[in-house]
């Protein structure tokens, strides 16, 4: 039986047996460990410390990699977010104007 | 940062979260179809694809698992195929480590079933609801829980239809997911602490990426920024 849209091919399941295995063991190890590990107030402060850390070595690839457009939409991103404090407009603007920018070949 | 309300899961926490989330979506609905595109050029079934994104779910590993995935599968390209989500999702340990202060004394039955739609976006939303001086994780659930949703129907129209859109760069779709993780640096930035760590994370980030190109930046770049704030003073 060849259904299309219905079958699965077994070792595909494995696969993706394996990489939801990894996949959550990233999610859930990291958690765990601290667990493990004494919460000292030097940990707690590289704790807090860990998402704007994330988020700079996240984007700054996806920037130098990317075009104009890219990293001044970011800028556009930034300075609304910074003016109003709202995310979702944030976005929105950051979208818009890269869109912009590629419309007019930047 | 008053702290804090005690911590607690609440409905109006998940009902929170899902609505924080809103804004991501339009990225997340293009990236999802796109996926469902891939994996149809690739020859998967709908199972195969419905299952990958809805047990996998982690977006850019899927995409480079696909990369390498070759038709007929054997355990040699299956093995690879694990090898490089887990190189691409390895960040996500930090991300759960930084939830520990949070969510440590909370009951585990309900932590780690939450922690399955742990991703970079409901992430960053409970993150920072948690800066603003809340401590209700329901925020990080219900945030997972309707990204999880969507994020396995949108798989559908690019599926069955190829990219809804033809060039999403032009509509700044690709801009969508950096653009939030920008913004969402503003509320983090308190000061010198911030800026010095900041700095060295990025630049111990775009070294090795340069380096090395791949994902390991993101690591290399984020432990050099918690050791940097762990040991910085204000």
């Amino acid at each position: 039986m060849t259904d299309p849209y219905f079958s699965a091919d077994l070792m595909f399941i494995a696969a993706v047996a394996m990489m939801t295995g990894v996949t959550y063991f990233m999610r859930a190890g990291g958690f765990w460990l601290m667990g493990r590990l004494p919460l000292t107030d030097r940990t707690r402060r590289g704790l807090e410390a860990l998402p704007g850390a994330i988020i700079v070595s996240t984007i700054l690839p996806i920037v130098l990699k990317g075009d104009l457009a890219l990293g001044l939409s970011l800028v556009v991103a930034v300075a609304i977010m910074a003016l109003i404090r709202k995310d979702f407009v944030a976005v929105f603007g950051g979208v818009a104007a890269a869109a912009i920018f590629r419309h007019f070949g930047i | 940062m008053s702290s804090s309300s005690p911590v607690t899961i609440s409905l109006n926490g998940i009902l929170l979260g899902a609505r924080l989330c809103l804004a991501i979506l339009p990225g997340s609905i293009a990236l999802g179809a796109v996926f469902g595109t891939v994996a149809a050029q690739k020859g998967l079934t709908l199972l195969e694809t419905m299952m990958m994104q809805g047990l996998v779910f982690a977006g850019a590993s899927q995409f480079v698992a696909m990369e390498v995935y070759r038709d007929p599968i054997n355990w040699g390209v299956a093995l690879a195929m694990a090898g490089v989500v887990a190189a691409v999702n390895m960040r996500m340990l930090l991300v759960g480590a930084s939830l520990r202060p949070w969510m440590g004394g909370q009951p585990a039955w309900q932590v780690y079933p939450t922690l399955f739609v742990l991703t970079d976006i409901n992430w960053l939303l409970a993150v920072r609801h948690y800066d603003e001086g809340h401590r209700d994780w329901g925020v990080l659930l219900g945030s997972g829980l309707l990204l999880w949703v969507v994020w396995c129907l949108s798989v559908l129209p690019g599926y069955f239809f190829g990219s809804l859109i033809e060039n999403p760069q032009d509509w700044g779709l690709d801009v969508v997911l950096p653009a939030f993780f920008a913004a969402l640096l503003v509320p983090l930035w308190k000061g010198r602490r911030q800026t010095v760590g900041w700095a060295l994370a990025g630049l111990v980030a775009t070294a090795t990426w340069t380096l090395f190109g791949g994902y390991w930046g993101v690591l290399t770049g984020a432990l050099a920024g918690a050791f940097a704030g762990a040991y910085l003073n204000d």
